[in-house]
């Protein structure tokens, strides 16, 4: 057991892979010499070399595209797009080429690659720097998309990503490369489309992912303070998506609060939303409620993106607001 | 720096020569079936036509090795056709049959096949520049000797993926070959009113560092010529050539249009510099006789008329396909 930050996992996991597997290979801007602009891959280089770690010029299509290329003649590459905004420059390469060849050739290609990304907001970058991106992600047919909330599942659903002969991207939440915990020595494999239950209560279940795992956790010692006690699931990966989990807990407390970082339309809380009013509507004893930022582009004033992004405070007075009418 | 090629002395057995006039009369003859059978309604969809630019997929596939890839645009039934897939499983897809190439699920914009080195059919405009890119990485990575070759038209060079991919490949020293096949035509648009350079693949090719050489796109055996040697470098580790290949397209853009926007005078001029004829007067002055050259025009003819039957014999594809091959494990699960 080892103290580690969530930037230390991500270098441990592509590691802990490309020592497993001479066909992974790595390709990013800045991920090499400079130890990426996160520090999210630092010693990678030097333990893997200039072969297998490569740097590229800032040329986000080409190195989807020859993450694509790679991936479909043999290698398993991980490609980082070092901010999720930057998925606009790219996104043909991922939603038209990437997710679609698969099917279009009827099966005659697999695409076993992992596109790893800084997502969110929290850090005062403004808004072409801080989105939440997973919704853009999940609703592309072809695509699996995960988004760990913590070092030690960095680690594991990393591993699984890379091991997974699907396309995967692997969304990072910024605000939380710094955050530290024990994480158990040795390898370190997680399986996709497996949601955490990571308390368990009786009143109502918030169902948070990324960023906002650790304020869903926060928010539910405060409301059982004051007498609500909540469930909290980790979703963890969308696609594929856990659903029995959620759907389990759900039915067990009645009652389901989303809390998402992306904005309000399309988020991927109104997908469960639907799921859950179509399969256990005579489960529910109120309605479903989603914490979301609201529908803005993100302001950068530390004061301002603090009022956007769901907080501990919002969530314990939107439950207990709703618990209680 | 830009090279203009005028050599053409195309490969050195006659059999192969032979082999390659077949090659563009078979692409010729299908192509022109495609076209009757859009015609009578039984191609559905779009569907881009390489009538008039044979000799560019006859050239570069003879030059090829069977390892090699081949990564094409929408315009992209002669290059598949000429790495050796069987004519009737890609007319079956341009009807949308389960005999097709990929069962019906592509298409004529996304025609592919793995075992034959055909990479796939890319419709969007310069996406499948750095796809090349990543397939002569996993080349170069691996230790092989293959070559990605990357065929895309004039309209795709002023697209940011064309810029991206040409950089990329050209400071990664990557094995892959770009073939510009310049027909002139962006769509219905004069690719020189919307392009500030002369040379529009080459000239901008040359300034990122790659080798850049001008064709006769018209001409097989010049084709073939340019081919061999830029798939030699690649394949010896000196990376990357671009190749720009003059050419036109005898008819429109896609089926829907007939190019009536090109002027007569030019239609005329380059239909009577037709690769086919061309290269069937070189082959009698080589020493083909009449009646060799004409058995082969029948026995293409055969093949298109037998490959047409068994298309239109293809089944409906089923409903078990729908649901199929999103992911690698076959199925398209999205949650439990």
């Amino acid at each position: 057991m080892a103290q580690l930050t969530f930037r230390e996992a991500i270098a441990r996991g592509i590691a802990q892979e490309m020592r497993r597997d001479e066909s992974v290979v790595f390709l990013g801007e800045d991920i090499g010499a400079a130890g990426g602009v996160f520090k999210g891959t630092v010693g990678l280089l030097d333990e893997f070399g200039p072969v297998r770690v490569r740097d590229t010029p800032i040329s986000e299509q080409a190195i989807l595209g020859a993450a694509m290329g790679a991936a479909m003649t043999g290698l398993r590459p991980i490609a980082e797009i070092m901010f999720a905004d930057f998925f606009a420059v790219c996104w043909d390469i991922v939603v038209n080429e990437i997710a679609k060849s698969r099917y279009m050739t009827n099966g005659q290609v697999t695409f076993p690659l992992v596109i790893r990304s800084g997502n969110g907001g929290g850090l005062r970058f403004g808004a072409q720097h801080s989105q939440s991106v997973e919704n853009w992600a999940m609703m592309i047919p072809g695509l699996k998309v995960v988004v760990p909330s913590n070092a030690t599942d960095v680690i594991g659903l990393m591993a699984a990503s890379i091991r997974d002969d699907d396309p995967v991207i692997f969304l990072e939440a910024k605000a939380l490369y710094s955050t530290k915990m024990d994480v158990p020595d040795g390898e370190i494999v997680d399986t996709l489309g497996s949601a955490k239950v990571l308390r368990k209560g009786s009143d109502a279940t918030l169902v948070s992912l990324g960023y906002m795992v650790p304020r869903a956790l926060a928010a539910a010692e405060e409301l059982a303070a004051s007498g609500i006690d909540c469930t909290v699931i980790d979703v963890r990966s969308l696609v594929p998506l856990d659903t029995q989990t959620i759907l389990r807990e759900v039915s067990a407390t009645g009652r389901l609060f989303t809390v998402e970082e992306n904005p309000r339309l399309c988020g991927w809380g109104g997908e469960l939303s639907s799921i859950v009013s179509e399969e256990i509507f005579y489960d529910l004893d109120g309605p479903v409620v989603r914490i979301t930022t609201p529908h803005i582009p993100l302001p950068a004033a530390d004061a301002l993106e603090d009022m956007a992004i769901p907080s501990v405070e919002r969530v314990v007075t939107t439950v207990t607001k709703s618990m209680n009418s | 720096m830009t090279t203009t090629t005028a050599v053409s002395a195309g490969p050195t057995d006659f059999e192969t020569k032979l082999d390659m006039y077949k090659m563009q009369v078979a692409l010729r003859q299908f192509e022109t079936r495609a076209y009757d059978l859009f015609l009578e309604n039984l191609v559905k969809g779009t569907s881009h036509l390489s009538l008039g630019q044979e000799a560019i997929a006859a050239g570069f596939a003879t030059a090829m090795q069977k390892t090699d890839w081949t990564f094409a645009t929408y315009r992209g039934h002669a290059h598949t056709l000429a790495r050796g897939v069987p004519m009737t499983p890609v007319l079956a897809e341009l009807l949308g049959r389960s005999n097709g190439l990929m069962a019906g699920k592509g298409g004529s914009m996304h025609l592919t096949s793995v075992e034959h080195g055909v990479m796939g059919s890319y419709a969007i405009i310069g996406a499948h520049l750095p796809i090349a890119c990543g397939a002569a990485w996993s080349a170069q990575y691996r230790g092989t000797d293959q070559v990605a070759v990357c065929f895309f038209g004039d309209g795709s060079v002023n697209i940011g993926a064309f810029h991206e991919a040409l950089n990329f490949a050209a400071v990664w020293k990557l094995p892959v070959v770009f073939v510009c096949e310049n027909n002139l035509w962006m769509e219905y648009t004069r690719t020189s009113d919307v392009t500030a350079v002369a040379n529009p693949a080459a000239d901008r090719a040359a300034a990122y560092g790659l080798e850049s050489i001008i064709v006769d796109g018209n001409d097989a055996d010049a084709v073939y010529d340019v081919a061999s040697a830029a798939i030699a470098r690649a394949r010896a580790g000196e990376g990357p050539s671009m190749i720009e290949a003059t050419t036109y397209r005898h008819g429109g853009h896609s089926r829907a249009d007939p190019g009536k926007y090109r002027p007569d005078a030019e239609v005329a001029e380059w239909l009577a510099k037709d690769p086919l004829p061309r290269y069937r007067a070189r082959l009698l002055e080589s020493g083909a006789t009449e009646e060799q050259l004409s058995a082969i025009e029948a026995e293409v003819a055969a093949e298109v008329d037998l490959a047409t039957e068994e298309a239109k014999a293809g089944g409906v594809p089923g409903e078990d396909l729908l649901m199929k091959d999103v992911w690698a494990n076959g199925g398209s699960a999205w949650r439990n």
